[in-house]
């Protein structure tokens, strides 16, 4: 899809080429990141792919048409492109933001708007509320939404994304990543992916560049990155606890225990009590009649309300759950910050799947180290 | 004679001098907008440019308004043309500056992402960088018109019309009401001329 042959970057007043003697591919419907540390050349070579920079030296194919042959424009119009500052045009609203690409194609107004409307549920917006606004009354997060929502304005096959999720806070760019990562299964864009962030580059990846002074020091997948670094320098990277990092690679629907005992609301006090008793926990999650988890009753529930008479009107609200395409990692931290040993696992609709322990994490680290070792 | 009742009797005489000033000043405010905008604009594509004319338009407006017109003179003769050209220059300044620091400030991501997702030169300066500079344009025109207003009324000296011809008037046959007359109009007119483009600019301003 994407092909760089022998391409150099060298800055004019430079003598140190930004980018040396690259050579890779990139695959159809991969995202490959590209990571390192600052100045190792990453956003440069993105930056080449839709010739905002040009190489001083070598070649790059899109679908195996030599770029410096496209008109830029053209090439650019079917790029995809956010930055880490987002770029949103402060004087437009979000639809006109949105809009921008598809303007450019010149489509009819009412395909942009409908367009515009799907794009802003996609990512999350409710166009209703949302459209007529000016950037500047969102939040960050939004914001990266919009700043998505207008690179797949026209639908293009690849995008590039220049630390994408980076301005954000660590909450809500685990949440947009996954959100982001969900939206990929379906459209299996080809998406080139620059991040500074190695738990980002990780979890994000099919495929992960590790790139020092401008060359490309190890390319393979996120597993074998953490498995066989290429070098010092890879391993230095990546970082001593690894088994840990492991964990951004694991979905939290991989690896949740579905067979836990849990309430329906209407339950009677008997079986909450018997199911307590059963329970390792000492506390049982409840779901309402379509499945959705209400909350949770603990025994000591039980002893302060003695009025209650079905397992709904005991159930506290819950924090520690979280949905099904988290990774195991965005697990483990809501364990950390709330101090549960566990969390409770929800779909897209809020319905419950299961739990998964602390010690359910430290198997699934074991057994990485067991097979590391082996 | 007190300046009130020369104001009250000799209103229609008034009324078609302070026409004839606005007039003066409109036209040449509006002349200075189109070159000073197009010059701004081109400018900012070259640094060499930019210091070459914000330094030419920077000494233009440091000569005095008598020394200009009387440079002027044996060019153009005397009458409103003349009057008009050097209120042209005056004005060239602020608005070829404001033009180019309007478009100068806008932060580097936002022309990033709109050549980077495609966009052509000409739509990125028509639909992101002037609209985005607007409200510095604007205070840019704002100033010049002010300025313009007082330094109008020396233009009439050259025979350019306008409210000035009171004062040199009013100088030559010491009649101090005729000197108050003209100034009083004058400095209403300008002060009205910064309230209604301050206004706008503040339009623009609200995103």
């Amino acid at each position: 899809m994407i092909k760089l042959e022998n391409v150099t970057k060298i800055f004019p007043g430079s003598e140190i080429p930004a980018v040396d003697n690259l050579n890779m591919e990139i695959n159809e419907g991969e995202v490959c990141v590209l990571v390192g540390p600052s100045g190792c050349g990453k956003t440069t070579t993105m930056k080449m792919i839709n010739r905002i920079f040009e190489p001083t030296e070598g070649k790059i194919y899109v679908n195996g048409e030599d770029i410096s042959k496209i008109n830029p424009i053209k090439l650019r119009l079917g790029i995809g492109y956010v930055i880490q500052e987002i770029g949103l045009f402060p004087h437009l609203n979000i639809a006109e933001n949105v809009a921008t690409v598809p303007r450019e194609l010149k489509w009819p107004a009412n395909k942009i708007n409908q367009r515009v409307d799907e794009l802003l549920t996609v990512v999350g917006l409710d166009p209703k509320l949302h459209r007529n606004r000016k950037p500047s009354g969102l939040s960050g997060g939004q914001r990266q939404r919009v700043g998505v929502a207008r690179a797949m304005a026209a639908d293009p096959p690849i995008m590039l994304m220049d630390e994408p999720f980076g301005a954000v806070d660590p909450i809500t760019r685990a949440r947009l990543q996954n959100e982001f990562l969900r939206l990929q299964e379906q459209l299996k864009k080809t998406i080139v992916f620059v991040t500074h962030d190695i738990d980002e580059a990780i979890k994000m990846g099919d495929r992960i560049a590790a790139m020092r002074e401008g060359k490309l020091v190890q390319y393979s997948d996120p597993n074998e990155l953490l498995s066989s670094p290429a070098d010092e320098f890879v391993a230095n990277l990546v970082g001593r606890n690894r088994s840990i990092k492991r964990l951004h690679l694991i979905r939290a629907y991989e690896a949740v225990r579905s067979n836990v005992p849990f309430l329906e609301k209407g339950d009677s006090m008997e079986s909450v009590r018997e199911k307590i008793e059963d329970s390792e926990l000492r506390a049982v999650l409840v779901v309402d009649d379509r499945q959705k988890l209400i909350g949770l009753v603990s025994a000591d529930d039980i002893k302060k309300d003695r009025g209650a008479k079905v397992a709904g009107d005991l159930a506290q609200e819950i924090e520690n759950y979280v949905t099904d395409d988290a990774t195991l990692n965005d697990a483990l931290s809501v364990m950390l910050n709330l101090g549960e040993g566990y969390v409770a696992v929800v779909d897209d609709g809020h319905k419950l799947k299961g739990t998964i322990t602390l010690g359910d994490l430290l198997e699934v680290v074991k057994d990485d180290d067991a097979r590391a070792a082996s | 004679m007190n300046v009130f009742e020369f104001m009250i009797t000799r209103r229609e005489s008034l009324w078609h001098l302070t026409v004839e000033h606005f007039y003066l000043v409109f036209l040449a405010v509006l002349i200075a907008v189109i070159i000073g905008i197009i010059v701004g604009i081109i400018i900012t594509y070259s640094y060499t440019a930019s210091v070459f004319a914000l330094t030419i338009c920077q000494v233009l407006m440091t000569v005095p308004s008598m020394a200009m017109l009387g440079f002027l003179l044996p060019f153009f003769g005397i009458g409103f043309r003349t009057g008009m050209i050097a209120l042209v220059l005056y004005s060239l300044l602020p608005i070829v500056r404001n033009t180019y620091t309007g478009i100068r400030e806008i932060p580097n991501s936002i022309l990033e992402s709109a050549y980077g997702m495609g966009m052509t030169p000409w739509h990125v300066l028509l639909r992101i960088q002037v609209p985005l500079a607007l409200p510095v344009i604007m205070a840019g025109i704002r100033t010049a018109t002010v300025m313009v207003i007082g330094i109008a009324a020396i233009a009439s000296y050259i025979g350019a019309g306008g409210l000035g011809e009171l004062i040199f008037h009013g100088i030559s046959r010491t009649q101090p009401y005729r000197i108050l007359a003209g100034a009083i109009l004058i400095s209403i007119m300008a002060v009205m001329a910064d309230l209604i483009l301050g206004w706008v600019e503040e339009r623009l301003m609200v995103r």
